[in-house]
């Protein structure tokens, strides 16, 4: 199989960049280490994955073309091709290729049949002795200077390369490229484009565009989110589970965000839209502010005096904010405007009072969820200020190991954060009932502990009292820890059960 | 000595660039398709500006009519589109062309290919003005003369949507 051979080719001449900028080394590396196999004790079964690198992206897409070309007798570069089209899912790839018509399994991917017989156009050409005309540059060549696709469109070896340079640079297409020539769309393959591009910088590019989108359109692949991290987290399956790339970073895999347990993808992303989204806005508005009951002006009351003038100059109604009734029948006995209880005016109230009750339960869980995102900002810090701590107690006689509870008190200080942080996300879309009644006591339980571990790691802890608060801050972590294990577990039950009403 | 490379490079391809723009030229003179014209007073000496006269074909809506094409290319073309756009007094009414002279024709931007030329540019023109069922302005003619770029490159065209620059048929 010729393609094969071509596959490797592309990638090992040039240098592939795999300039990552890995953040080893750090100083925390170890005990990332430890948090992965603690969240891993917590989840009842294992759920592997692998970080790859650029480089081991690339050779995974390697491997996945010589899997389809051991099996289908096409190459490599076709193969390519293919495998994109199907979003790189080779099952896919091959029922649709033994089911379907062959001429249409191709066409539909933008390349010509293999097995066809090679296209000959038969353009008129101007020739002048043995010389044919490029189309772009209108110069004439000798025949082996033209070149092009199985498509049969020819141009010059100088004119392919400016244009693949334009549509790498300036358009940043990379899989899609297709033939120069007008309205065909049989797209260009990758070894044509690293014979034809001169530049390395312009083949390095296209490279990167290349793993890129067969990263972003392989499922089993997922970018490490954190900004300038180039690793990619590969799975066997799509979960919602938690994976740590090389980088530190953890991060759901189904939907890219900080790990969310206890709340699901699902919610998470309503949520976020929720808080990112101006309907909040408009619930404050209706909460706060009533329509002038005859002009329907926006009216926000800035005074105690309910007998309103609607400042409309065309309207200028007089009614009265609370029964939304004409001011009229008020006269000096404001105190009676219930009776003037009419279905509109009722209804207009009712309706504002459940947008004022449904504003302040959403600010509720957005105060505490912000709270506690502010919070895991600010251990961020705590962090630095321990490690201080830590260098100090050493040099009063104290060994590394015995000073080592205190990061692991901020870690699990972070996790229990975080953790709460998303209980407030599931716990605003949770309907009340026996199961949610538990939940909210091993979120109180876990909240109230987290707390004083956090008063005892920013306040309390001097070099003088280190010996009696260490057994203080590890009894206070381990309780925060088991805390947390049973919410979690909790709520984990409860979705296998069943036994959670969302209200949306 | 690097410098003077450099210099060498960019001739190259503006040299390319001429000689092209010189091929297209000469053969539209010689041989201009039906109802095109070069106005070879209006070719400047670098070929980089051009106006083209085009008449309304008989028998369809435009007949009778002249109007002008203003074509301009930068030194990425062919492998960057040319700017078209109709000047002069008479800008016709289409679906497709806006009252600034600005026209919403897929392969002057993204359908764009280096083999297509000036010559395809206009025949495709000329074809969209004689498909034309019934001569108006594009639905969002004023807010778009209103608030366009000067260069219709710039422009993000829906060549089949109806959002914003809406250019389908009905």
């Amino acid at each position: 199989m010729d393609g094969e051979s071509d596959d490797d080719s592309i990638f090992d001449n040039e240098n592939v960049d795999s300039g990552n900028v890995s953040s080893d080394g750090d100083d925390f590396a170890m005990e990332i280490e430890s948090n992965i196999s603690k969240e891993r004790q917590s989840e009842p079964e294992d759920y592997p994955f692998e970080v790859l690198t650029t480089d081991q992206i690339v050779q995974h897409m390697i491997d996945s073309i010589r899997e389809v070309t051991a099996v289908v007798e096409i190459p490599g570069t076709i193969a390519r091709i293919l495998l994109n089209h199907f979003k790189w899912d080779k099952e896919k790839l091959m029922e649709r290729y033994y089911d379907d018509d062959q001429d249409s399994f191709f066409r539909e991917a933008h390349v010509i049949n293999p097995f066809n017989k090679p296209i000959n156009i038969t353009k008129p050409k101007l020739k002048i002795s043995g010389t044919e005309e490029c189309e772009i540059c209108f110069q004439f060549f000798q025949p082996n200077l033209m070149t092009g696709l199985k498509c049969g469109h020819k141009f010059c070896i100088s004119c392919w390369g400016e244009y693949l340079t334009t549509k790498i640079m300036e358009e940043g297409l990379g899989q899609s490229i297709a033939c120069a020539a007008h309205g065909c769309d049989i797209l260009v393959d990758d070894v044509t484009v690293m014979n034809l591009v001169p530049d390395a910088r312009v083949k390095l590019k296209y490279q990167h565009l290349i793993t890129n989108s067969f990263v972003e359109c392989n499922r089993l692949l997922r970018w490490c989110p954190s900004a300038d991290c180039t690793y990619a987290i590969k799975v066997m399956h799509v979960e919602s589970r938690p994976v740590v790339c090389k980088c530190g970073h953890i991060f759901c895999f189904e939907c890219g965000e900080n790990w969310h347990d206890p709340v699901q993808c699902r919610l998470l992303k309503k949520w976020m839209k929720k808080c990112a989204d101006d309907s909040e806005t408009s619930t404050w508005i209706a909460a706060n502010t009533k329509e002038c009951p005859k002009c329907n002006v926006t009216i926000e009351k800035d005074g105690g005096c309910n007998h309103m003038i609607c400042k409309n100059q065309n309207c200028k109604h007089d009614f009265c904010w609370v029964c939304l009734g004409s001011w009229q029948p008020h006269g000096s006995s404001w105190y009676n405007c219930n009776r003037y209880d009419e279905d509109e005016a009722r209804a207009a109230r009712d309706a504002q009072e459940k947008m004022r009750f449904s504003l302040a339960r959403y600010l509720h869980y957005y105060n505490r969820y912000m709270n506690h995102m502010q919070s895991l900002r600010f251990e961020n810090k705590l962090y630095a200020a321990i490690k201080a701590k830590m260098e100090e107690m050493q040099q009063h006689n104290m060994s590394w190991i015995e000073v080592q509870f205190l990061k692991k008190a901020v870690d699990i200080l972070c996790q229990c954060r975080q953790t709460l942080m998303y209980t407030y996300v599931f716990a605003y879309y949770l309907r009340k009932n026996n199961q949610s009644l538990i939940f909210e006591d091993n979120q109180r339980d876990l909240e109230t502990a987290t707390e004083k571990l956090s008063e005892y790691l920013e306040r309390d802890i001097t070099s003088e009292n280190l010996a009696d608060i260490k057994q203080k801050v590890q009894d206070k972590y381990r309780y925060c820890e088991k805390r947390r294990n049973v919410l979690l577990v909790h709520v984990h039950e409860g979705y296998e059960k069943d036994c959670w009403d969302y209200t949306e | 000595m690097g410098f003077s490379k450099f210099k060498v490079e960019i001739n190259y391809v503006l040299i390319l660039v001429w000689r092209r723009l010189q091929k297209e030229l000469m053969s539209l003179i010689k041989e201009p398709p039906p109802g095109v014209q070069v106005d070879t007073e209006s070719v400047g000496q670098n070929l980089t500006q051009w106006k083209i006269n085009i008449a309304g074909v008989a028998g369809t809506l435009y007949e009778g009519e002249n109007f002008q094409l203003l074509f301009k290319f930068n030194n990425k073309y062919p492998f960057d589109s040319p700017e078209v756009t109709f000047v002069g007094p008479n800008i016709p009414v289409h679906p497709h062309v806006y009252s600034n002279g600005h026209i919403c024709l897929s392969i002057l931007t993204e359908d764009w290919t280096p083999a297509l030329s000036v010559q395809s540019v206009c025949l495709s023109i000329c074809s969209m003005l004689s498909s034309c069922r019934e001569k108006k302005r594009p639905p969002d003619n004023t807010l778009y003369v209103k608030t366009c770029n000067k260069n219709p490159k710039k422009t993000k065209w829906w060549y089949h949507g109806f959002v914003t620059h809406s250019c389908d048929d009905e």
